[in-house]
């Protein structure tokens, strides 16, 4: 057989796990790298920053499913993506990174761009390899895509020192997956399935409690089978928006700091919290010793050591959601045969109480300034909710989740546990190269948006059309809001100046369309303008009140029974 | 209370300063850590002792690392547990005898002699390590040094036959 670069290697077995696109920017130790990919198939998107890259490998594997791919170089490239690898791990968002490293010989020496990168990274991934010999890359490759696809997804890094890249040898077919510590359970143990159903016959106020796992596991249609089957409400996290609808009778919206009233007292009152593919985020919990407090527990989760972490659960099941879910809905199946669902009226009917008294609202004033909840409305209604939205963090995150109405999974990506800044615009990017043909809109705030702008460049010079919808009060928005509540209006550095950068100028001069309005009225006009302007992308900065903050709110550490609908409850 | 965690690990690059760096990470107190190959080729044996509340954590956590083959806990009823020590003391010609007889009651071994200190060697249990180390420590330590703990489960056919032997 011929021989081959150990670069060419590389590339080969990126192909052979299926990669048809990957992020990066080339550097010394990757450079041989780079040489092969000019004859690939696969797509190279150049980024402008390497955090930028991560992002949209991040982006990618959220929209499609499928792992995106990530290449930097040693040294600065390879400490320029923590911050996704990171973001990748505690969203489970699979990703690999591939790094170039100094040449072995050349390793500990303080070499020329060298960094300790898989030390760094280590706990930042799933799992880190450090390949030292040039003929284990393809089997290396293709563990770490197992790695990051399987199990609880996540990011798994390759670091490569360049002397291997440059080593003549073989190509061969990975082997099989040989990683004898690693063994994800698929089905959940049928004696907890038993137990589970017991504790549903018995729940009067139950509640299901779904996390990112439901769309991560492609469990949506089971979800919904069974929520449907059992009658029983649902609440979707920050990282689960989408995953059940947001208009079917059942759902209740997004529980937590930043939840509807309905779905965090539903929990607060619940009997029974079934619990999938989710994780007892303190967000999502306030004072974990005051969350729920009269509710039995049933935690489903692919990673046993969610269980028990936060909260004991009555029933463990460690499965794969997608199995457990047939595995309850077949069990309870049945069990139906011969007993029936207590009633559950009064709960329900509790419910759609708490939704008509307490629902999401703002007050948009004709002449006022604009809301952002407003925008989010707008949006809404402008592209009949058929888009995927995508966020930077802060207020503008919270208003696009809790006003945006999801009808399917893969149509919401933010960063849920990291909470990163400069997220949108190039996990936007990321998602719109997977998903050509699907409308991208980012949701991004003005300080968000300035941690990682740069990628305007990518998007125009590698014409990827997505548009932002840039929220700009003017000031870390979300930060100023606990500095009002908890500081007494002492603001601190949370001012960003709301007309500098002249936003609308900026994008123009990265190839883009910009647009800027500031008025309630021009709102709609210029989101459909936007949304008319398909040959390259839109930016459209919206002037919004400075002064509006996220309700309800549960603040940081509290009880969630003690949920704020305005100021005045605080 | 302390727990007794037994880690079949790969023999990986890197492997120890998982486990290590881990624990140190999510606020697991290590308070003794041995390591070295076993008898199975390319594997090697963490034993690790940390605090009570984390031991569920810990297991599970150390189950997430790929690395990680097996992981489990001894408990210390039923398992081998060993440590060695190095301790020296100080010993004039004149009571040298007196020191020796005390460590030879422990089964210690003399492995240096000095003008003004005896040095043992012990490796028991630890709880005899401490005892031992409380009488010989009358006599002042000058310096010290203890491995980390290794530990086995008992043989359950042998553990009827040997008892609670410590
Ligand atoms: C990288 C990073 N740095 C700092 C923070 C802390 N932080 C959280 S929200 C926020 C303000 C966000 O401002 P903006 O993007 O304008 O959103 P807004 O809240 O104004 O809608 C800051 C600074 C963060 N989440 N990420
Ligand atoms: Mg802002």
């Amino acid at each position: 057989m011929p021989k081959m670069s150990g670069a060419a290697v590389l590339i080969k077995s990126l192909e052979y796990e299926g990669v048809e696109v990957a992020f990066g920017v080339p550097g010394g130790a990757i450079l041989p790298a780079y040489d092969p990919l000019l004859d690939s198939p696969i797509r190279h998107v150049l980024a402008r920053h390497e955090q930028g890259a991560g992002h949209m490998a991040e982006g990618y594997a959220h929209a499609t499913g499928r792992v995106g791919v990530v290449i930097v170089t040693s040294g600065p490239g390879a400490t320029n993506i923590m911050t996704p690898l990171q973001n990748a791990l505690m969203d489970s968002v699979p990703i690999v990174a591939i790094t170039g490293q100094v040449a072995l010989s050349s390793m500990g020496n303080d070499a020329f761009q060298e960094a300790p990168t898989t030390g760094m990274a280590m706990h930042c991934t799933k799992h880190t390899f450090l390949v030292t010999d040039a003929n284990e890359i393809c089997d290396v490759v293709h563990q770490a895509f197992h790695l990051a696809s399987t199990g609880r997804k996540g990011p798994v890094l390759i670091d490569i020192p360049k002397d291997l890249l440059v080593t003549e040898i073989e190509w061969h077919e990975p082997g099989p997956v040989d990683l004898p510590g690693y063994k994800p359970s698929r089905a959940g143990h049928s004696r907890q399935i038993e137990r589970a159903i017991d504790l549903i016959m018995e729940a009067s106020q139950p509640v299901l409690y779904v996390g990112g796992g439901i769309i991560a596991a492609g469990a949506s249609e089971e979800l919904l089978q069974f929520a449907e089957a059992l009658d029983v409400p649902v609440t979707t996290t920050l990282m689960a928006r989408g995953a059940f609808p947001d208009a079917h009778r059942l759902a209740m919206g997004m529980p937590g700091m930043h939840g509807t009233y309905t779905a965090v007292t539903a929990m607060q009152e619940a009997d029974l919290l079934i619990a999938l593919g989710t994780r007892f985020d303190d967000r999502v919990t306030g004072n974990p010793a005051t969350f729920a407090p009269g509710a039995k527990v049933i935690h489903v989760d692919i990673d046993p050591a969610e269980i028990g972490k936060v909260r004991n659960p009555e029933v463990p099941i460690v499965g794969d959601v997608r199995v457990v879910l047939e595995q309850l809905v077949s069990a309870l199946g049945v069990r139906l045969g011969d007993e029936s669902l207590p009633d559950r009226s009064h709960w329900l009917e509790t419910i759609a109480g708490w939704q008509a008294k307490y629902p999401l609202s703002y007050q948009q004033e004709p002449d006022g300034p604009v809301k952002a909840q407003y925008v989010i409305e707008q949006l809404l209604e402008a592209t009949g909710g058929d888009c995927i939205v995508v966020s930077g963090v802060g207020q503008h995150q919270m208003w696009a989740s809790q006003f945006w109405s999801f009808s399917k999974p893969r149509t919401w990506i933010n960063s849920g546990g990291l909470g990163t800044m400069g997220f949108a615009v190039p996990a936007a990017i990321g998602a719109k190269v997977g998903m050509p043909d699907e409308l991208v809109v980012a949701v991004d705030g003005d300080g968000s948006f300035q941690m990682t702008f740069q990628e305007m460049v990518t998007a125009s010079t590698e014409k990827v059309p997505i548009k932002v919808v840039l929220i700009n009060n003017g000031g870390h928005g979300m930060v100023r809001q606990w500095q009002t509540l908890f500081y007494g209006r002492r603001y601190s550095a949370t001012d960003l100046s709301g007309d500098s950068p002249n936003y609308a100028a900026l994008a123009e001069a990265c190839g883009w369309v910009g647009m800027m309005v500031e008025t309630p009225d021009d709102v709609g006009p210029a989101l459909r303008k936007m949304l008319s302007t398909n040959d390259r992308p839109v930016l459209l900065e919206i002037r919004t009140d400075p002064d509006e903050m996220v309700w309800p709110m549960v603040p940081a550490g509290g009880s969630c029974s003690d949920i704020a609908l305005g100021p005045e409850d605080l | 209370m302390h727990h007794t965690l037994s880690v079949t690990v790969q023999d990986k690059p890197g492997v120890l300063a998982r486990v290590a760096s881990m624990c140190a990470l999510r606020g697991f107190n290590i308070r003794s850590l041995a390591v070295g190959p076993i008898h199975q080729p390319g594997l090697s044996r963490i034993t690790l002792v940390v605090d009570d509340v984390a031991v569920e954590q810990v297991t599970k956590q150390l189950h997430k690392l790929v690395n990680v083959l097996k992981v489990s806990e001894l408990d210390p009823n039923d398992s081998l547990e060993r440590e060695v020590m190095l301790v020296r003391v100080s010993a004039d010609p004149g009571i040298r005898r007196e020191v020796r007889d005390t460590a030879e009651v422990f089964g210690a071994t003399t492995i240096d002699v000095g003008a003004k200190t005896v040095t043992f060697e012990l490796c028991d249990h630890p709880q005899r390590l401490s005892d031992f180390l409380a009488l010989i420590g009358h006599y002042g330590v000058v310096d010290l040094v203890k491995s980390g703990r290794i530990a086995m489960a008992r043989d359950a056919k042998a553990k009827t036959k040997a008892g609670t032997e410590q």
